[in-house]
């Protein structure tokens, strides 16, 4: 067989491949083989007017090469098929040395037609809506208990330092000054004051909806940072963990001992199970990136990396999340002052409970079937 | 041969070509990015505050998608492409040339951060120019690889009318034949000396050059300057499947 009677062979298939990997072209030569029914046309002429400016374009830019299809084989032409035979063709042309203008025309229909095959990860057929839901009833909850060493390092490394920074002022008030300047320090005070209008904020102007853009921004940026420096060998994370642990249990302290606590704990109760989790969370996937690079295992250096970001990016998407939580409660609940302090705690204990049971609950009964 | 072009191979035994883009398309893709986000930024710096309070939250929200999500939303829904990128022509994709995922997605994007450090992109760009590919750390993690996106369209200068065809009477290898193309493809950057020049080198093909007429075509008889580029033309257009 020559080169010829190879494209002439073939040039059908080739063609076929072509329309259907160009969606509105595919539409258009359906289109022009069943004739539109009269009332369909009176429904969508307004929708069809507008593409026809679309089609016109494709036309110009296509000979009439594809108007000698069979609409029948388009309708039905199967594309795996379609395409592996298509790959068959290109092996058989290069093995047979036919021109490289062929071959360019074929591994360039392969390469559209592979992305198209071979879809990753996303969709699958799926809504995202159902992905959406599958991830936070199966994945995360999973993602989180299968890598609970990690979980429990970065909220070690998060906790005990908020932990002991707040018992330490207790005893030396004065230590809250080796964290924060005496500037930053009075603005807390003063965020914190019982006689403030809203609790929480530098100043009372701000409304809950600016400071909800505010948390989501600086939060989540915050964990995504506390996620991503962990690549340099978990330091980042680390430093991050420890910064913040300190940080908040400083204020923590400094205000409870001054004898804000009322304003103060009622406050972040409501939000805190979120956010404090989802920052322990972030640590824990920047740690396990970081760590992958100094213990891999019986995997190459690389590869580890790989699998590890692979896994730990699941738990961050789902701490972004968490964060996002975490800020509308900040913004909307925690700072409202006609809430009595006591519904806030009760509110907050249950928080507490429900993320926990969260992650020690959900999405058990698939693990079995994996 | 050139050692930008990696190759990925797919199940069914097919080799793909993935050339890999350096780091100028990449900052000029990146700048194109950026200056978008700023013109975005801009613009609502002007209308949101008029709706006071409300505005300035959702110009937070705004600029959290904008510096985070802006590229992960790009590179699932248009093709690995965001708007720099398609004006670059390049593509983001997996390692064995499929689509990129969600996660790869988000891991390349969200490593940005470490890629930046210490200043300005220095460590992705230490990393970008060390590596075989040109990629930055978070390609690396993600295990993608910025590509140029095949343009399918004939670059070719063949449809030309006053270029016929020419069958050559050789048998010609397939780099030979690559060549030949490559050839017609970049003739009109060429001067039409320089083209001439080069079409000369091709001796075997350039036998009984003509002083008078080896093309049927009704436009040409006027000009005979370039006999031998025009017979390289005609080859290509010959190799290319127009007989």
């Amino acid at each position: 067989m020559n080169q010829e009677q190879f494209i002439k062979a073939h040039e059908q298939q080739w063609l076929i491949m072509e329309v259907l990997l160009d969606p509105l072209l595919l539409e258009e030569l359906l289109n022009e083989a069943t004739p539109v029914e009269e009332h369909k046309k009176n429904r969508f002429k307004e929708w069809q007017r507008k593409r026809a400016a679309k089609k016109k374009k494709i036309r110009r830019s296509n000979q009439e090469k594809f108007l000698t299809l069979n609409p029948e084989l388009l309708s039905s032409a199967d594309f795996p098929g379609l395409y592996r035979e298509i790959c068959q063709h290109l092996s058989l042309a290069q093995s047979r040395r036919y021109s490289p203008y062929l071959i360019n025309r074929l591994s360039s229909l392969i390469d559209q037609a592979h992305q198209v095959f071979y879809k990753s990860g996303h969709t699958h057929g799926q809504s995202a809506v159902k992905s959406f839901v599958t991830f936070f009833s199966q994945t995360f909850p999973q993602t989180v208990r299968n890598e609970s060493k990690w979980v429990w390092l970065s909220s070690a490394v998060f906790y005990l330092p908020l932990i002991i920074m707040i018992v330490l002022i207790q005893y030396w008030p004065e230590f809250v000054y080796s964290i924060m300047s005496p500037d930053t320090v009075a603005s807390m005070e003063a965020m914190y004051d019982p006689q403030a209008e809203h609790i929480g904020r530098e100043r009372g102007s701000d409304s809950d909806s600016k400071m909800f853009g505010f948390y989501i921004f600086n939060n989540t940026g915050i964990g995504f940072r506390t996620f991503a420096t962990g690549l340099l060998f978990g330091i980042g994370s680390l430093l991050t963990l420890l910064f913040n642990g300190l940080y908040i249990g400083a204020v923590a302290g400094h205000l409870t001992q001054i004898g804000y606590s009322s304003t103060f704990w009622s406050f972040v109760s409501g939000h805190s199970a979120m956010e404090l989790t989802a920052i322990a969370l972030s640590g824990a996937a920047g740690l396990k990136l970081g760590f992958s690079l100094f213990i891999p295992g019986r995997k190459s250096r690389y590869q580890s990396v790989l699998d590890a970001a692979k896994v730990s990016v699941k738990i961050m998407a789902g701490a972004a999340i968490m964060f996002f939580i975490a800020a509308f409660i900040e913004a909307f609940w925690s700072s409202s002052q006609s809430i009595s302090a006591n519904i806030k705690y009760i509110i907050g204990i249950g928080m507490w409970i429900m993320v926990l049971s969260y992650f020690i609950f959900v999405g058990h009964k698939l693990d079995k079937m994996e | 041969m050139l050692d930008t072009i990696k190759t990925a191979e797919t199940p069914e035994g097919v080799e793909l070509k993935l050339t890999c883009v350096s780091f100028y398309s990449r900052s000029v893709a990146w700048l194109i990015d950026t200056l978008i986000h700023g013109v975005i930024i801009i613009l609502l710096l002007f209308i949101l505050p008029r709706l006071g309070d409300f505005g300035m939250g959702l110009l937070f929200i705004v600029m959290f998608f904008l510096s985070w999500l802006y590229p992960v939303f790009f590179e699932i829904y248009f093709q690995g492409q965001t708007p720099g990128k398609k004006a670059m022509k390049i593509q983001v994709l997996q390692i064995d040339g499929t689509m990129v995922s969600w996660g790869a997605s988000l891991i390349r994007n969200l490593l940005r951060t470490v890629d930046f450090l210490p200043f300005f992109y220095a460590l992705g760009v230490m990393t970008m120019l060390m590596s075989k590919d040109f990629r930055r750390l978070g390609d690396l993690v993600a295990n993608t690889i910025v590509v140029y996106k095949r343009d399918l369209k004939d670059k070719a200068f063949l449809d030309q009318e006053f270029v016929g065809i020419y069958t050559p009477e050789i048998t010609l290898s397939g780099k030979e034949q690559q060549t030949i193309i490559s050839y017609a493809e970049r003739f009109e950057y060429f001067s039409p000396e320089r083209a001439e020049e080069l079409a000369l080198l091709a001796v075997p093909l350039m036998d009984k050059l003509p002083s008078q007429s080896i093309h049927l075509t009704e436009k040409a008889p006027t000009e005979f300057e370039n006999p031998a580029s025009e017979r390289l033309l005609g080859i290509a257009n010959y190799l290319m499947g127009r007989r």
